[in-house]
């Protein structure tokens, strides 16, 4: 039962350094189980770099990453990838393998991890695809046949082709038309609370903050200031500041808050 | 572990940390009519390939109603919840009633409202017969697909062609920095390998002529047939396939990746011709290196042939500088290098076309990446092929 009190991720004393130029200087971040935590920062902050270190990607130059528990930088590579399959990923541009339908991408992590058959295989990435609102014949078009907010969709399905409880999306609005954004924040709300997921997300969309983040981490001076929703937005720091009260927050947050009943996001 | 349904009492499918996996499984206890169903452990993906020879397994004959009871089980993901719902619709196909004994979990509520109740395979079905035409309508777009790349093809030369003739009225429009730098590419970084092939294939072929030739004592003749031979026909020709490999392929991957990125768009969406920028230098760069590179080939050829002769009939370098006067006619140099400029246009036509068709996909690009390769080797050779025919009737 201990497990459970445990934080999904443990980011600890992290040190990215390219050549000169720091990254993160001790950054620490913690995620609890079933909660979507938003990761935000401006542009070349570190934030694509910060993932790729909890995805065990990228080796820190410091400090410790632990998942369930578990200190991905002394993992064995074996290890590492039975981690691996326990997480969902999506990656900013989708990712889709181009020489696949879309329904062999979402069954490439089934193929490569579990023995199934034919008719589980077929089947499961099919509720995989629907569940995320794709019609059945795009499972048979290739990726480059897709429109921007469908490969957003299908990378989600291949997310979740593992059933993990760990999902990890980089900008998963972005470039999305408002009215699919919206439907994508719907989506990964009900799935998140349907499937207890604890989702790690890095977003620029303040609407897909205030709908679905429980807590956000904001890179600021190479180390990350963690609070929830109202905390954050409080927070003096000029760049946070300027981030959640800017001439675009102030449009978009305003609008948001006021037609969001209130708790939903604000709860624990 | 419970013999009772009602033991521990985890309804909602629960966090567990990724190491606590409870093994699955299926408890089934036949009561009357009714055959009871105990899930236990951890409904997860891991464990649907084992779950579902159970399911299957399962003896239905004889039996009225299925109760389903789900608080044994410590998780219950989508996919274990698709299995369930797969159970719903064998037994609903069968007539067998279903019943939840502790209320439909929500995962399996979620998985059908997902796919619906009616027969998903039948749509699935259908959608991959849409995908997977019939042979003969496979036939016909293929042909249809190739008339429509013949025009393409066409179309691309004309454009080209067009575009050609401008700069040629327009020297504003010659890009020297960029013609330099495929010479430098295509040309000067292909000296060693060019000059090696060069060197093993006269020798190659010097050793096979002496074998045969010393038979009759002709050996003398063993000049010829190597400087004729380099000259006319192997220089150019090996030069020729080297450099299809090579920059062909270059040409084609660089263009390719060009347009997966968009960049060629962005080339003509900022008023750019993107012939004039990357099929004009690349193939004038080309057309420039080629015969620069089969001058090398020829000589670094003639001068392998010549040590050839030296080890293998002892003959001093004079006598084969004397030979090879005699052997060659004064046009023997010209007609190799003459091809060259053809062959260098071919490859780099072949190489840019392929490259500006990739779309889409990195798949398409690797494709797209051997077709040039392929086609510009073809080409290369059909072209002398037709220069041969050309040259005999010319009497050359």
């Amino acid at each position: 039962m201990d497990a459970a009190q445990e934080p999904a991720i443990e980011v600890h004393g992290v040190v990215n350094r390219f050549g000169t130029q720091v990254v993160h200087d001790g950054l620490d971040m913690c995620v609890e189980p079933g909660e979507v935590f938003g990761i935000v920062g401006g542009s070349g902050s570190g934030k694509s770099v910060l993932l790729r270190t909890i995805l065990g990607l990228h080796r820190p130059q410091a400090g410790a990453v632990r998942v369930f528990g578990r200190d991905l930088t002394r993992l064995r590579d074996r290890e590492l990838r039975e981690i691996k399959a326990g997480y969902g990923v999506t990656f900013q541009a989708g990712a889709l393998f181009t020489s696949l339908t879309v329904l062999q991408n979402v069954q490439l992590p089934m193929v490569e991890h579990l023995s199934l058959d034919r008719e589980a295989l077929d089947g499961l990435a099919m509720l995989k695809l629907r569940l995320v609102g794709l019609p059945v014949d795009a499972a048979f078009k290739y990726p480059s046949q897709l429109s921007g907010g469908m490969i957003k969709r299908a990378a989600l399905a291949r997310a979740l082709a593992l059933d993990p409880q760990l999902l990890f999306l980089d900008e998963p609005t972005a470039g999305l038309d408002p009215i699919s954004a919206a439907d994508f924040d719907a989506l990964l709300i009900g799935l998140q609370r349907q499937l207890a997921l604890t989702v790690v997300m890095i977003t620029h969309d303040l609407d897909t903050i205030f709908r679905t983040c429980n807590r956000v981490g904001v890179i600021v001076d190479r180390k990350m200031i963690t609070d929830d929703l109202q905390g954050i937005v409080a927070n003096p720091h000029p760049w946070i500041q300027s981030y959640f009260h800017g001439d675009r927050a102030a449009r978009f947050g305003q609008h948001d808050r006021a037609a969001q009943p209130d708790g939903q996001q604000h709860g624990a | 572990m419970s013999n009772s349904v009602v033991a521990t009492g985890v309804a909602e499918p629960v966090v567990v940390a990724a190491s606590a996996a409870a093994p699955a499984g299926l408890r089934s206890e036949l009561r009357g009519s009714t055959l009871h169903l105990e899930l236990v452990g951890d409904w997860r993906i891991a464990a649907v390939a084992a779950l579902e020879r159970q399911l299957d397994a399962l003896p239905l004959a004889g039996i009225m109603e299925v109760m389903v009871h789900t608080t044994g089980a410590t998780a219950l993901d989508l996919s274990g919840a698709w299995l369930l719902h797969r159970l719903e619709l064998r037994l609903r196909a069968a007539a067998i009633g279903l019943r939840w004994a502790d209320g439909l979990p929500e995962p399996v509520q979620r998985v059908a409202a997902t796919l619906g109740h009616d027969g998903d395979p039948e749509a699935m079905a259908a959608a991959a017969r849409v995908a997977a035409p019939l042979p003969m309508a496979a036939f016909g777009r293929e042909v249809v697909a190739w008339m429509l790349e013949l025009r393409r093809g066409l179309e691309f030369i004309g454009r080209t062609q067009e575009r050609f003739n401008a700069a040629l009225l327009q020297p504003r429009l010659w890009r020297p920095i960029s013609i330099a730098r495929h010479v430098y590419d295509t040309g000067i970084t292909a000296i060693p390998i060019v000059s090696l092939i060069a060197f093993l294939i006269s020798v190659i072929i010097a050793y096979m002529g002496a074998q045969q030739l010393l038979k009759f004592g002709a050996d003398v003749f063993v000049v010829d047939l190597v400087t004729v031979g380099v000259l006319r026909e192997m220089g150019v020709l090996l030069t020729a396939i080297i450099v299809a490999g090579r920059s062909g392929s270059a040409f084609a991957a660089e263009i390719g990746a060009m347009r997966l990125n968009e960049e060629v768009d962005a080339l003509q969406a900022i008023g750019v011709n993107p012939i004039d920028v990357l099929v004009l230098p690349r193939a004038v760069g080309l057309v420039i290196a080629m015969p620069l590179l089969t001058v090398i080939a020829d000589a670094v050829g003639l001068a392998g042939g010549a040590l050839l002769c030296s080890f293998l009939l002892d003959m001093p370098l004079v006598q084969y500088l004397q030979r090879m006067d005699e052997a060659i006619a004064p046009t023997t140099f010209w007609v190799g290098i003459m091809k060259a400029p053809v062959f260098a246009l071919l490859i780099a036509a072949s190489g840019v076309y392929r490259g500006m068709q990739v779309r889409g996909s990195s798949r398409e690009l690797g494709r797209l990446t051997t077709v040039a390769v392929v086609q510009s080797i073809f080409l290369v050779i059909l072209a002398d092929a037709v220069f041969a025919v050309l040259f005999m009737e010319l009497d050359i």
